[in-house]
């Protein structure tokens, strides 16, 4: 029997900012039903790979695939399909404040299918429920808390059911208790709607708790990919320094340093 | 391969519904379960060979209920498969539709006592 094929293929994936290289060829595939952490310090181009893997960046070199199709070079058409399977749940929310927190659950839906409103309805209303909102859809996204902005945007990313979810940071500046909820509720929804999850996470915890495997990004390059297991027991300074808190020796060189405070003055 | 029956026994019209119900055809069931509680006042929707369903599956079995509870109906979910299960289980509608293990338990109006949550 043949594996399913990814959901996810990036290969050799580079990415620029100006003069900074971000992401380093970096490669990344995600199997259909897994749950992937995406791990790294501040600067280390996870929030980068998302970005391109959302298709809001286009590769300088290296491409980005989801469910087979290469984001750029896919038509419109190809593109619109694509999004129509993946969820996303951006760290700020990302919610429209002129709607009701209702209506920007059931945008998607009214903007992709031609469902009857009373089925959009219990729908959205529905996903509210499951991500523990039930009753908040005549609110707007100014009543809220951080908490529950950040739950109305997951029940948003995935009131189309969609086959990949992707979330960006679920714990930062949330509660210990929250964040707790938050993790489970992802476990569930990859169980129950049997979606492929990407997380990008800087929270150790939530990373363990969630994760079937983990990518380890540093300085724009994967430094590994396995299981909690294999990144607890990782040969490499980095990731334990990552494991263990411990901040990052910053190496001077002092021709660039010099040339960074008095260069390009012309 | 999804599918979708209808039948009669009992007194009571059963849907029985096969495959992965969703967006797909899921208005398709909607139709077929209001159709049946505007004929029958006993309507159970059997969904033992329901290998997954999404929100908008369960949205019309929602719809469903709702409709069997305004008139006074009987609405009962079936032989309940585990993958239907786990999404009734996340949004907690385990614990808002009857779910009844086969057809002589779905709730006769007239005579067996209501279901209760």
């Amino acid at each position: 029997m043949t594996a399913p094929a990814p959901l996810i293929e990036v290969e050799k994936l580079e990415a620029w900012y100006g003069k900074r290289r971000i992401l380093n060829g970096v490669d990344f595939t995600v199997h259909p039903g897994e749950i992937r952490v995406i791990m790294g310090g501040s600067g280390s181009g996870k929030s980068t790979l998302l970005r391109h893997m959302l298709g809001l960046n286009r590769p300088v070199s290296g491409s980005v695939r989801l469910f087979g199709t290469d984001l750029a070079t896919a038509s419109d058409r190809e593109k619109l399909e694509v999004r129509k399977r993946i969820g996303v749940s951006f760290q700020g929310g990302a919610l429209l404040t002129s709607m009701t927190v209702g209506d920007n659950v059931a945008l998607p839906l009214r903007e992709h299918t031609s469902l009857d409103e009373q089925t959009i309805r219990i729908m959205s209303r529905l996903k509210l429920e499951v991500v523990n909102l039930g009753g908040f859809q005549d609110l707007m996204p100014s009543q809220l808390s951080g908490g529950m902005i950040k739950r109305a945007a997951l029940a948003r990313a995935v009131v189309m059911d969609p086959r990949l979810l992707f979330f960006d940071e679920p714990s930062a500046g949330l509660d210990p208790v929250v964040s707790a909820e938050l993790d489970e509720l992802i476990l569930r929804l990859r169980d129950a709607l049997r979606m492929t999850i990407v997380v990008v996470t800087h929270e150790l915890d939530s990373a363990f708790k969630i994760a079937d495997t983990i990518t380890v990004l540093d300085q724009g390059n994967v430094l590994m990919t396995g299981t909690t297991a294999d990144v607890r027991a990782a040969d490499n300074e980095r990731i334990q320094d990552l494991l263990n808190r411990r901040p990052r020796e910053v190496h001077v060189d002092a021709d660039e340093y010099l040339q960074r405070l008095v260069g390009e003055t012309e | 391969m999804n599918g979708i029956e209808q039948e009669t026994a009992e007194g009571c019209t059963l849907i029985r519904l096969r495959g992965e119900v969703d967006l797909s055809w899921s208005q398709q069931v909607r139709q077929a379960v209001l159709e049946a509680l505007s004929t029958s006042t006993r309507v159970g929707v059997v969904l033992s060979e329901v290998s997954y369903i999404d929100s908008s599956g369960i949205a019309a079995l929602v719809e469903g209920f709702q409709n069997a509870r305004s008139k006074g109906s009987s609405f009962a979910l079936v032989a309940v498969s585990d993958s239907v299960r786990a999404v009734l289980e996340l949004a907690r509608l385990d614990r808002v539709f009857p779910i009844v293990a086969d057809i002589e338990a779905i709730p006769n109006v007239s005579g067996a006592p209501a279901w209760k949550p």
